[in-house]
């Protein structure tokens, strides 16, 4: 196999990926939805309770609005890595995962090329999302529309190989909405994308700690400063970090020798 | 360069054995294929046929035992193998939502295969099933047969030397099943493909056929049909197949 094969391969998993996107227009229209009601409503709403300082990377005071973008951008992307977990473990239930297992290139560049055409598709929606937003006043500088893709990327690949490391844990897909009680709400929730953490610290130490380990916490924080030019090392590092312990875990749970896949076998 | 077939044996699995924690589920599995022979796996329902496609796929490893496809270790050599391999597995693994051509392309793909080329294999195959007319239609829209036949099509479409085939008339008529036979035995006959067919269906059994009898994940039988039917002592397979599956 030659580089030209591995390409292919790539193109051909984004396609189908990209096919399978717009043959679901519903669930582009609520990855959508969701943030934007959370945008509209509850940001509105809460606005008017929860001062927000100056904090970095913003320069003067900003609306709820502004601060809490970044954050419904990390959601479309915590929602989006969910949503390929829950197609992964669909497509091992209906058995096209083994299409994807059986073609002779290695399975960690698969399973790669599969979440990185998934992570293509939220970057999707995220821009989809900020163009909507921004007449809602949610402005950053032009330059940082082009700064947010590399962080929209990683921190979306770190999301997405969470996905990928539990779909091979699950071993039912209605074992999912598990996934959304003990993954997505709390990683959501106990994070800065809907208040700062110095706000969080004044009222809770302990959930300030479980914020700050929280590596949705830090794929909005690289997502918030990247919106706006700038770079948070300490954030971006946790992120790359998170992503590679998830892919490496994802990898060795589809490893046809080590892995999961065998041990949910024996146990049907 | 890509690695050249040498071997006139086109599937060898030796010595196999596999379990699940501590329950064995395949005992010294050794059986061989060669080219452009068509051999059916018989077993029971849980005779161990599908671990068994698991293992020659790859999506578990074998711990225990050898399998070689065309003298290519399937564990050291896996890209090798895997190129060589077409397979039609016993649940459909279409994808209902896409067209029968974005579900072809999808799999030419994930064997490098380039979009000139693969459409020029697409046609090939698809007319060989006889589906021109269906190519742009959503799988959904096809019956059980059709599905069958697009799963063989694409099975085809890498041009594997060795295609396995795990139940593949399950569930279809009887104008389905013997259109798949028929076609897969003259892929057979005429360009030299060696088969794995399995299936519990004793008239799926040529009498040209190689036979492979699997009974609670142990080989009891293997050989040309007279020689099953020699070992067993019973005149007729179907009755051979049942000598061989009573009892444990």
């Amino acid at each position: 196999m030659h580089a030209i094969h591995y390409y292919r391969c790539l193109l051909g998993i984004t396609r189908r990926e990209a096919l399978r996107f717009l043959n679901q227009r519903g669930r582009f229209i609520s990855a959508l939805v969701r943030p934007l009601l959370w945008l509209l409503i509850f940001a509105t709403g809460f606005s008017a309770v929860l001062g927000v300082s100056i904090i970095p990377p913003y320069e003067t005071y900003i609306t709820y609005e502004v601060y809490v973008a970044p954050g419904l951008l990390g959601m479309i992307q915590l929602f989006n890595g969910m949503q390929s977990s829950l197609s992964m473990v669909y497509d091992r239930e209906m058995g096209s995962m083994r299409t994807l297992m059986v073609s002779p290139l290695p399975r960690w560049f698969l399973l790669t090329s599969k979440l990185l055409a998934g992570v293509l598709v939220s970057v999707l929606q995220a821009y989809v999302f900020l163009a909507i937003a921004w007449f809602w006043e949610i402005e950053p500088p032009w330059w940082g529309y082009l700064t947010v893709l590399p962080a929209l990327l990683i921190s979306g690949l770190m999301l997405g190989a969470l996905g990928l490391l539990l779909s091979s844990a699950i071993r039912q897909l209605e074992n999912f909405a598990g996934v959304m009680n003990f993954v997505i709400f709390p990683m959501f929730f106990a994070s800065s994308a809907l208040y700062p953490l110095w706000r969080v610290k004044e009222s809770s130490l302990l959930l300030y700690y479980i914020c700050e380990l929280n590596p949705f916490t830090h794929a909005v924080e690289v997502i918030r400063f990247a919106l706006y030019g700038r770079l948070d090392p300490l954030s971006a590092v946790v992120v790359l970090g998170w992503l590679a312990l998830f892919m490496g875990a994802a990898i060795y749970g589809y490893d046809p020798g080590r892995g999961l896949l065998q041990r949910r076998a024996a146990a049907e | 360069m890509e690695p050249v077939e040498t071997s006139e044996v086109a599937l060898l699995v030796k010595g196999l054995d596999h379990s699940f924690g501590s329950r064995q589920v395949l005992h010294d599995v050794a059986f061989t294929i060669r080219r452009g022979e068509f051999t059916a796996l018989l077993g029971l329902n849980g005779a161990g046929k599908t671990t068994l496609f698991s293992l020659i796929t790859r999506l578990y490893d074998h711990r225990v035992g050898a399998i070689e496809v065309f003298g290519f270790k399937l564990k050291s050599q896996p890209s090798a193998a895997l190129s060589r391999i077409g397979v039609v597995f016993q649940q459909s693994t279409l994808d209902l939502d896409l067209t029968v051509a974005e579900n072809l392309h999808y799999h030419a793909a994930l064997h490098g295969l380039g979009r000139r080329i693969a459409a020029a294999r697409i046609a090939r195959e698809i007319g060989r099933t006889g589906l021109q007319e269906r190519l742009h239609e959503k799988v959904r829209q096809l019956s059980g047969g059709m599905r069958r036949r697009v799963e063989i099509a694409r099975a085809l479409l890498h041009d594997p030397s060795l295609l396995l085939l795990d139940e593949p008339t399950v569930g279809l008529d009887i104008a389905s099943r013997q259109f798949l036979l028929t076609h897969v035995r003259t892929l057979c006959r005429e360009e030299g493909l060696a088969v794995l067919w399995a299936t519990h269906l004793i008239d799926e059994v040529a009498d040209d056929s190689k036979v492979v009898i699997l009974h609670q994940g142990r080989i009891k039988a293997v050989g040309a049909v007279p020689e099953v039917l020699g070992q067993s002592g019973k005149p007729s397979m179907g009755e051979a197949f049942a000598a061989f599956t009573k009892g444990p």
